[in-house]
């Protein structure tokens, strides 16, 4: 082979690599994006409470031999009740009279005194929730069922690892359910009402606080499923999970615009492939790098081009 | 985080490391004062340390202008961000902030820039293996002691700057931005020069928290200033309270001095502090001192001492 072809093919493997790559930050994007975009209920603990979902499934298959569905209905479990813990906490009912600095709820550009604090409060519990984690296993490498396959598919001259290929095609169509769900159904257009414009969703009879709560939780249990998936690729979960998956979902959902479903998956493409590209031509530390300066230049740049109102624009 | 501080030499260094931290809590206290939240002071904190060891490392120059040089590329540092990020507001501002310093502290373990000393030895920053040998402390023979004055000294100068800056009409200025940026701007007030000039006090802040650190522990390793930092600087604010500069101290005192040193949750410390946190943060979102409570710390006071030259019409409730 050619110097040229060699050069191109290694080319080639790398975007497929990042490609697939895609799938596991898509997964963990889209509860973001839905949580933090449509919700906006900025939730630091995201990735923590995955994080103890997912520690509870490691110990219960460890020290209590459970099979690996029951570990996947017991970390959506955790992680829900986990969400439910962080939601009450942070995320109290807004009353009327508690209104913060004379700010309407529509304002997403300038800082919310709400944001704010629910910010500081969900890292505080994130704190919290990663430290228990880590006082119910306090080993660094704990196992998880897993369903890593070792072996390579050859695509023509290309290695394709199936387990991956799996992944992402189960984010697609999770995305693609979730997007269809939002744009289709009674219960996805009142959360987007709601998201929407509150008042204004209220004053056509919807319940919001509690249609919020159930969005809320349903994100929980959506991190509490890319959890699983992840680890299981991974079959182990580390004290780093519960930082890693807030920060790659967040570069995802930033880079696609957060509160968008289709953008969370174009951003997880995205970074999957340009860190693919950035390890190999920078090392470690340019992979993490080149993922910043992205998250950096997108921000920069939507904010240049004035943010558009609100995540309502683009839903789904 | 926890590793570059709770150095585990009792008092004087624990005194040290409130003393370096408050002024790193001041800093974002500053920012969210004008209403945003920054994750990433931890940035300037580390180009503070760099450019203040460089100076007295490299340029031999004494601990005073070393340390205002870094509060100089702090401020500098911090501007540029602030003019660059000024659309941006809430969780994106915070996330901006936090890529920026994420990039500076990735940045820093790729720097190198080793100079050799006349005796032979290779000093300045050094990739990956941190920032070694900043010894002016040991050169100039400063005790732990006369360091911890020095600190208290500067910490002192810092809080009544800050005292008197709200007092002036620019700092009311930059107080109503943070409540209301568009009342503010609608009212005349320069909103953006007000933001940049805050952010550039800010960066100049945690840059000179950054310098005593740096040459405090003689070793500065730049994964040090990661987002654990920033953030611990932010819930210092926030616990202490947004009324007031000594707002941040307190958090910073209370987390450092109450649950750091006392071995009373053992491993559950973070637990219970997390937790904690968070339950304070839903009962007071303004902080322990916020401003009803400090007003109403001023009315009581002023009832105690009624002023002497009170007017004759003044009614006590």
């Amino acid at each position: 082979m050619t110097e040229g072809g060699a050069l191109l093919l290694s080319l080639a493997q790398r975007t497929l690599d990042g490609l697939l790559e895609a799938g596991p930050y898509a997964l963990v994007a889209l509860g973001l994006t839905l949580g933090f975009g449509t919700l906006r209920r900025v939730n630091l603990a995201y990735g923590a409470g995955a994080m103890l979902g997912a520690y509870v499934g490691a110990w219960l298959y460890a020290r209590h031999g459970v099979p690996a569905a029951g570990v996947l209905v017991v970390v959506v479990a955790v992680t829900v009740l986990a969400g439910l813990y962080v939601e009450w906490l942070c995320f109290p009912p807004e009353r009327a009279d508690a209104a913060g600095p004379s700010r309407g709820h529509g304002t997403i550009a300038g800082a919310d005194g709400r944001e704010v604090v629910a910010l500081a409060a969900s890292f505080a519990l994130w704190m919290q929730l990663e430290q228990l984690a880590v006082l119910m296993l306090p080993r660094h490498l704990n196992p998880f069922p897993s369903i890593a396959v070792t072996g390579e598919w050859a695509l023509g001259p290309l290695g394709l690892r199936p387990d991956r290929l799996a992944a992402l095609a189960f984010a697609l169509a999770l995305a693609w359910g979730i997007a269809q769900a939002l744009e289709r159904t009674r219960g996805g257009l009142a959360w987007r009402a709601a998201s929407d414009h509150r008042v204004a969703a209220e004053l056509v009879g919807l319940a919001v606080p509690r249609l919020q709560r159930v969005a809320f939780l349903a994100t929980c249990a959506l991190a509490g499923v890319a959890a699983c998936i992840v680890l299981a690729m991974e079959g182990q979960v580390t004290p780093m999970f519960g930082m890693w998956m807030l920060v790659k979902g967040l570069v995802a959902a930033m880079i696609g615009g957060l509160g968008s479903v289709r953008g969370a998956v174009v951003g997880a493409v995205v970074l999957g492939v340009v860190e693919a590209h950035a390890q190999a031509a920078f090392g470690a530390i340019g992979r993490d790098a080149t993922a910043w300066a992205l998250l950096l230049a997108v921000l920069l740049w939507r904010g240049a081009r004035t943010w558009p109102t609100g995540a309502a624009a683009s839903h789904a | 985080m926890r590793d570059a501080f709770c150095v585990a030499d009792g008092g004087v260094g624990l005194a040290t490391d409130v003393v370096i931290l408050s002024l790193l809590a001041l800093s974002a206290w500053l920012v969210l004062r004008t209403g945003r939240i920054s994750l990433g002071q931890q940035a300037f904190f580390g180009i503070g340390a760099y450019a203040a060891g460089i100076a007295t490392t490299l340029a031999h120059w004494p601990l005073a202008p070393a340390l205002a040089a870094g509060m100089a590329t702090g401020a500098l540092a911090s501007a540029g961000v602030a003019l660059a990020t000024a659309r941006l507001g809430g969780l994106h501002y915070a996330v901006a902030t936090l890529a920026f310093a994420e990039l500076t502290r990735l940045g820093l373990l790729t720097w190198r820039l080793r100079v050799r000393e006349p005796d032979g030895s290779w000093v300045g920053p050094d990739g990956v293996d941190g920032f070694r040998d900043i010894r002016w402390l040991l050169e100039n023979q400063v005790t732990p002691e006369r360091f911890l004055a020095m600190g208290l000294a500067v910490l002192a100068v810092v809080l009544v700057g800050l005292v008197w800056l709200g007092r002036t009409r620019a700092g009311a200025a930059m107080a109503a931005v943070g409540h209301d940026d568009g009342l503010a701007a609608a009212s005349g007030l320069p909103v953006l020069r007000l933001r940049v000039a805050a952010a550039a006090l800010a960066g100049a802040l945690a840059a000179l928290g950054g310098g005593l650190h740096a040459h405090r522990l003689t070793f500065i390793d730049p994964n040090a200033y990661d987002p654990m930092l920033g953030v611990h600087a932010v819930g210092y604010a926030l616990i202490g309270g947004l009324a007031t500069p000594i707002g941040p101290l307190l958090g910073a005192a209370f987390d450092m001095f109450l649950l750091e040193t006392s071995k009373l949750f053992g491993d559950w410390r973070m637990v219970v502090f997390g937790g904690l946190v968070a339950v304070f943060l839903r009962v007071r979102p303004r902080g322990l001192l916020d401003e009803a409570f400090v007003h109403r710390l001023a009315a009581a006071w002023r009832r105690a001492f009624p002023p002497t030259s009170s007017r004759t019409t003044h009614v006590h409730p």
